[in-house]
């Protein structure tokens, strides 16, 4: 076990910094750094002036190792077009962000494991075809889309719910519902697939033969086993929700780092846009190292694999 | 052996297979819904009734008959956008879009993705060390963020969004061929090819691939899902296909400002989507299920 967790923390460190690499390039190729620190109208001495200041003539390996050091202590740079540095911005939307990804994590289990559960317990039965057909169906469907019908009928058609915004509660359910519909499917398929293997083994069969209550062996016995992937599951989706929260947020205008990251795309305030898209990528990195963590705890046959 | 009796084992499983086909409704309607889409996209000049581009700025927004048959207009059968261009004309060019988008994406994603999977699983050891840290690398990246940053830097294109995108979508390409290939590798045809001299290139292009091509054609299906998906997501938040292109995405997102009086305009184009997706997927469920029966449990 010992040797699984150093070997899984040292890819996750390695991925770590290959990630970081490509967020410090991505804002390296968006365009000339010293130009857009110094201003578009500035003389070319001026920017000449802040290439020498800022070090941005230094080889571009030097340049990443003092970023990454810079990084690693919370400093990000400033924003192109917010007088805040980028740390900042990110920290003051960062919880609605987290806020949105909890709660439609919530959806999509709430969703996913009764139907998971009850389409194991009817294979194959119009159960069974439906719960899979309600997910063939919602996966076809684009994210944007579904968020807009949802907003035409609960918030223009019949003024349920706020549109836009995040001041209040009633601000998130849209969107969470939004954005938990999309992860259900893939808790479900694994809920119902894990249930089936549990449910034809030889203990559950003990456990129906001593006479326990139906009831009883599958939330009980079955259920319990069935759910460890599931949890570990659970938080990739919570790291795949922070990614997925641009879209989402922009439909909403929910003031979090998805939306904030579609402004300072559209702005081309890369800074900003290249500490979203380390901090995403590192919050999936940690998410998926407990996963799999979790994942080789509970299953000894995955640490040898 | 007579020549009677040759053909007859194989004759119950040709059997079987194509009972698995037509016996399976979903692929059908898929495959017919898919072709009849692919038959619009190429024969779109033939059969959109308008020039998609043309605004006629006196007929804007014109109901389809079935939201209000008195408002509507019988030269446009779904209506008209706000700009007054023919709905209709403007849903069939756009499958072009997603259909061109959806196949060159999985194209570039499935040859990288193929590569890198085959050569982890084949090969194993150091190769395929370096393989799943390359895949856990591409999985951390948010896929919607940097195709909106890549495609801000390098202008909303086609061929941008193609590029983008295919260099995004190999993950489960490299996954699902890594394992498929791990298998094959020690089977005992494979074992013969290379005790009998076969060179690697060979065994890999003559023995492996052809045992991938079903697995392949199941992740292609998903991943060209996911592309249409992706472009429409990307072209509706303003960057990915630009207007006037008729991208669907891109005409959910004009009919935004106007979903409240006309909630039809932005009904339309995401069905489209979701017909094409659905039937895409449901294609890849079909031909899963058909040709891999211990799939299904």
């Amino acid at each position: 076990m010992l040797r699984f967790t150093l070997r899984r923390l040292v890819l996750a460190a390695l991925v770590g910094i290959a990630v970081s690499f490509i967020a410090f390039m991505l804002l390296r190729v968006s365009g000339d750094l010293a130009i857009a620190l110094a201003g578009e109208d500035a003389s070319p001495a001026d920017v000449e002036r802040i290439r020498q200041e800022y070090g941005l003539n230094r080889p571009i390996i030097v340049q990443y190792g003092e970023w990454l050091w810079r990084a690693l202590r919370g400093d990000l740079g400033r924003s192109l077009f917010y007088p805040e540095s980028v740390a900042n911005l990110i920290l003051t939307r960062l919880p609605v962000t987290l806020s949105l990804a909890g709660m439609g994590l919530v959806v999509a289990i709430v969703i996913a494991l009764p139907l998971g559960i009850v389409a194991a317990l009817r294979r194959n039965t119009w159960v069974d075809r439906t719960a899979l057909g309600i997910a063939v169906i919602g996966q076809a469907m684009p994210n944007f889309w579904f968020g807009l019908l949802m907003i035409f009928v609960f918030g223009l058609a019949l003024g349920w719910l706020p549109i836009s915004g995040s001041d209040s509660f009633a601000h998130f359910i849209m969107p969470a519902i939004t954005l938990g519909w999309f992860s259900a499917p893939v808790l479900m398929r694994l809920t119902r697939g894990g249930m089936v293997e549990v449910m034809t083994s030889d203990y559950i069969r003990t456990a129906h033969a001593k006479g326990l209550p139906a009831r009883v062996v599958v939330l009980k016995h079955a259920l319990r086993n069935a759910i460890v992937p599931v949890v570990a599951l659970c938080s990739v989706q919570f790291g795949n929700m922070l990614s997925g929260s641009v879209v989402i947020e922009t439909v909403f205008a929910l003031q979090g780092i998805g939306y904030l990251a579609w402004e300072a795309i559209s702005r081309r305030d890369f800074p900003v846009v290249q500490g979203i898209l380390l901090l995403v990528a590192l919050f999936y990195v940690v998410l998926t190292l407990l996963a799999d963590i979790a994942n080789a705890w509970l299953d000894p046959r995955i640490r040898r694999g | 052996m007579s020549d009677a009796t040759l053909p007859k084992p194989t004759a119950p499983a040709l059997q079987k297979k194509r009972g698995r086909i037509l016996g399976n409704p979903g692929l059908v309607v898929a495959a017919l819904v898919l072709g009849l889409i692919t038959l619009m996209a190429v024969f779109a000049p033939l059969i959109a009734p308008h020039d998609p581009y043309v605004q006629v700025l006196d007929d804007r927004l014109i109901p389809p008959a079935f939201v209000d048959a008195e408002m509507s207009d019988p030269r446009y059968l779904l209506g008209t956008d706000n700009l007054g261009r023919d709905y209709l004309s403007r849903l069939i060019y756009g499958a072009r879009i997603s259909l061109l988008i959806g196949l060159l994406t999985v194209l570039v994603s499935g040859v990288i993705g193929t590569t890198l999977g085959v050569a982890a699983g084949y090969f194993g050891g150091r190769v395929d060390t370096v393989v799943s840290f390359l895949i856990t690398t591409r999985l951390s990246l948010p896929v919607v963020m940097v195709a909106l940053a890549v495609v801000a830097v390098a202008g909303g294109s086609l061929r941008v969004v193609v590029l983008v995108l295919g260099l995004l979508l190999w993950d489960r390409f490299a996954v699902v061929m890594r394992s498929a290939t791990m298998q094959l590798r020690n089977l005992e045809y494979v074992a013969a090819a290379r005790s009998v001299g076969c060179s690697t290139p060979r065994i890999l292009l003559g023995e492996i691939l052809p045992n991938l091509v079903s697995a392949l054609v199941v992740v292609a299906s998903y991943e060209m899902a996911q592309a249409i998906l992706l472009e429409a997501a990307l072209s509706f938040l303003g960057l990915g296909v630009q207007p006037p292109l008729p991208s669907w995405g891109l005409m959910v997102a004009e009919a935004k400002e106007v979903m409240l009086f006309d909630p039809w305009v932005i009904l339309l184009p995401g069905l489209a989507i979701c017909i094409l997706v659905l039937a895409i997927n449901m294609l890849g469920d079909g031909i899963r299920d058909a040709t891999a029966p211990e799939g299904r449990s």
